[in-house]
């Protein structure tokens, strides 16, 4: 038996968000060598909970004991400088000096080198940052770890870009630093590393506890039982609407990755909308729903491959322009960055899209875009003092109502929606379903992308999910249930 | 009513203008020279090559770049102007003469193609603005040597002499055009979807191009529209001095770059007006006129206008409601 050491231990963690409330009550522990596996949908809290036990948010309610020299997290997007040596990453900010009071680049490659040898890596500490692959960065990101003197390590997702060798790789040096008495939290959606990593599994849904179990009391089916469940707004589904033609038809679609690693970002998705019908597209953080929504708008120009049908005529999806003049519409999933002109007013986002339906003899009349801004204002229920407020001005909720408007005045017959509802109210949320049932009744094609589960299953009429940017189950709304759709999106390994 | 003065002074463009009009008032107190007929329509035709250059800059920074070529390009379009015009053209052993009304559309052409090519660069292969644009600054100078061989090109017909020193009802010709360019440009950004567009693509570009707006397009457009509005400034400049010097315009992105921002535009984009700038433009005129007159020494005159430029981007960043 290893010593049962507390690292680390959070009692009753509790933390609000504008409108939200993040972790409620959360209990966690860190042993000396163990492996911890924190599981949990998207939004479940885990994020907000490592922020705070490694130090990052100090801002929070409830009790920290740290019994470690050190706690280091590992982000999913590696935080090193790319043009730096490995030896310059490790000991950023840290360097050791010359009596001159230079930096000591001997001692400190040295020094690198002797904790890479440590972890069992040949990795030259001379060499840059840019030239090593992913799994060898990971690897640079726990040796600057190490040499903080960190007890308790943190690691987000750390292999979700590494090769099949890359994580036998890491798996070896995880299991080496636990058996030297390293704590480790081990963020993770799959379940083949939970069986072959983890001592204790914790599981967060919606901000709470909902167990904490030693791995070899439980089982994988468990795992996900605790992970879905979640509270469902109140919405329930229409039911009752009638699907006419299909709308819109997708068939193998790829996307090479738009980074221009030369990898498919996307293969082989498929599927279709009907005149009011509802798709949704479930799938963890990553899969590429966005990018599904996006290569299908014309935003991948050049880089999507596969058939794309509108009414059954192929799809110019070459730019968002060529998208939007066929009658697509994207509520994008950052209506701050992508959706609204901030500083423009609601008149001017609401009509941006349809600008030139506004205009005579190339001259915009302004006393029709009020009107018109002022009617969908009034339908959409958006909250304002006046149609001249700024978008930055308005809530959440509003300033999402305000992107709705602005492609319901292009009239589109396929409306695509990247999480619809992310960080409204209750209300707000409400309405917004409630303003889809009622556009799928006008005979519209919807196609909801939603990382909440009890949301996509209350909206929707059929449901596909996506794992790591490949198809996995499509079900139909008699075979909606939270465990088999959540399975469908977990990676496969 | 309350309502409609309240946003009347939330304009942006009102902060400079209490400014220039303050200016104007304190010097014809300080000095008996200046408000005079004679003054004023000199200070106009001053101000009237920078204000052509300065709208097209203000349409550039509204996308969120900035055009440092113009002063290049206003000097080869000048000299390609004065050039063709006097001595005509010889291709290949055909020799082609140009009318005063063919040396313009030249010079308008010149500064079409040179715009454009910074546009190209912008959008088709993302080189910042910052950076296109000083190229060309480079590029269109050498050309306007290559072109002049360095020395002047003088000697120029009476149509284009009028253009520079000619009145027209009472008011000197290069005003007449300024303020044209002035009343169409600024109908133009407020009425026109393109305009709006521009506003849009400053404010935020992805979500612009989310709905569905040609970015790219409205982009090299407006950085054409800058070289084709620098020609025209090259035009009158050339006009004025009846010759095309080969440095003729250098130093002068720096003074529109002025103008734009004194006038209450976001260097960042999407806010801001041609009333501003045509305000910021008046407001370095009548400050260089004004020093001139009050005996201000050349080199105190540069440090004044810098603390200018300082105090209005402070004035504005303090007091507007729309800090980020």
């Amino acid at each position: 038996m290893t010593d049962e050491r507390i690292l680390l231990e959070a009692r009753n963690i509790r933390k609000r968000f504008p409108g939200t409330l993040a972790l409620d009550g959360v209990d966690f522990r860190v042993f000396a060598g163990k492996v911890h596996a924190v599981a949990g949908e998207n939004g479940a809290g885990k994020s907000t909970l490592m922020n705070i036990i490694s130090g990052t948010c100090t801002d929070f309610e409830g009790s920290l004991t740290v019994n470690a020299r050190g706690v280091a997290m590992i982000h999913q997007e590696l935080n090193l400088v790319p043009w730096m040596s490995v030896a310059e990453n490790i000991f950023l900010g840290r360097e050791p000096r010359t009596r001159a009071g230079l930096v000591d680049t001997k001692r400190m490659e040295r020094e690198a080198g002797s904790i890479l040898e440590g972890l069992g890596s040949t990795i030259d500490s001379r060499s840059p940052v840019h030239s090593l692959r992913v799994g060898e960065q990971q690897i640079v990101e726990i040796a600057k770890a190490l040499s903080m003197q960190a007890e308790v390590l943190i690691m987000d997702e750390p292999t979700s870009s590494l090769s099949e060798k890359e994580t036998e790789v890491l798996f070896g040096v995880v299991r080496d630093l636990a058996s030297k008495g390293t704590g480790i939290v081990y963020i993770t959606h799959k379940m083949a590393e939970i069986s072959a990593l983890a001592d204790h599994v914790t599981i967060l849904r919606d901000g709470r506890l909902i167990k904490e179990v030693p791995l070899k009391e439980t089982s994988i089916d468990e795992i996900i039982r605790c992970m879905v469940g979640r509270d469902s707004a109140g919405f329930t589904h229409g039911g009752d609407r009638t699907p006419g033609e299909t709308v819109l038809q997708v068939e193998g679609l790829s996307l090479q990755d738009p980074a221009g690693s030369g990898r498919a970002r996307l293969s082989g998705i498929g599927f279709e909308v009907r005149a009011g019908e509802i798709l949704g597209i479930y799938g963890l953080m990553g899969a590429g729903r966005t990018e599904l929504l996006e290569a299908i708008f014309g935003c991948y120009p050049g880089k999507v491959s596969g058939k794309i049908l509108l009414r059954g005529r192929p799809l110019d999806n070459s730019s968002t322009h060529s998208a939007v003049r066929q009658g697509l519409a994207l509520l994008p999933e950052d209506r701050k960055l992508a959706g609204l002109v901030l500083g423009m007013d609601i008149r001017e986002n609401v009509t941006l899209a349809a600008l030139r339906s506004f205009a005579s003899h190339g001259i915009v009349k302004e006393g029709r875009e009020k009107d018109k801004a002022g009617e969908y204002r009034e339908r959409l229920g958006i909250k304002s003092s006046s149609l001249r407020q700024e978008a930055r001005e308005l809530s959440g909720g509003n300033q999402q109502k305000v992107v709705l408007a602005k492609w319901l005045l292009t009239d589109p017959s396929v409306i695509l929606l990247d999480e619809p509802t992310r960080g409204i109210d209750i209300n707000a949320k409400n309405e917004i379903y409630r303003l889809l049932d009622e556009l799928a009744r006008e005979g519209k094609a919807l196609v909801v992308v939603s990382s909440e589960l009890p949301e996509i299953m209350a909206v929707c009429d059929r449901i596909i999910t996506l794992r790591d940017g490949r198809p996995g189950g499509s079900f139909l709304r008699e075979d909606f249930r939270e465990e088999s759709i959540l399975k469908a999106a977990l990676p496969e390994n | 009513m309350n309502g409609k003065i309240r946003s009347f002074f939330a304009k942006p463009v009102v902060k400079p203008l209490a400014a220039l009009l303050l200016m104007a008032v304190a010097m014809t107190f300080l000095s008996d020279k200046f408000a005079t007929a004679d003054n004023i329509f000199n200070v106009l035709r001053q101000v009237s090559v920078n204000l052509c250059i300065s709208v097209g800059m203000t349409m550039v920074i509204l996308t969120g770049g900035i055009d440092l070529s113009v002063g290049s390009i206003l000097a080869l379009s000048g000299a390609v102007a004065a050039g063709l015009t006097r001595n005509g053209l010889a291709v290949g052993g055909v020799f082609v003469g140009f009318t005063f009304w063919g040396g313009i559309l030249a010079a308008l052409l010149t500064g079409a193609i040179l715009g454009a090519f910074n546009g190209l660069m912008v959008t088709r292969f993302k080189v910042p603005p910052f950076v296109a644009t000083l190229g060309m600054m480079t590029i269109a100078r050498g050309l306007t040597m290559l072109y002049t061989g360095g020395f002047p090109i003088t000697g120029l017909s009476n149509a284009f002499r009028f253009l520079g020193t000619g009145w027209f009802l009472g008011v000197p010709m290069p005003v007449w055009v300024a303020a044209v360019i002035i009343l169409f440009f600024a109908f133009y950004m407020k009425k026109t979807p393109t305009g709006r567009y521009i506003y849009a693509i400053g404010g935020n570009q992805r979500a612009s191009l989310l709905s569905g707006i040609r970015v790219d397009r409205i982009i090299l457009l407006v950085y054409t529209l800058a070289g084709v509005l620098s020609a025209v400034a090259g035009l009158l400049v050339t006009a004025r001095l009846d010759s095309a010097q080969p440095n003729a315009g250098a130093g002068y992105e720096l003074d529109a770059i002025a103008a734009v921002v004194i006038g209450g535009t976001s260097l960042s984009g999407g806010r801001g007006s041609i009333a501003g700038t045509v305000v910021g433009a008046l407001i370095i005129g009548i400050l260089n006129n004004g020093l001139v007159l009050l005996d201000v020494s050349p080199f105190w005159q540069q440090v004044i206008k810098g603390f200018v430029i300082l105090g209005a981007v402070i004035i504005d960043k303090f007091s507007s409601k729309n800090q980020y």
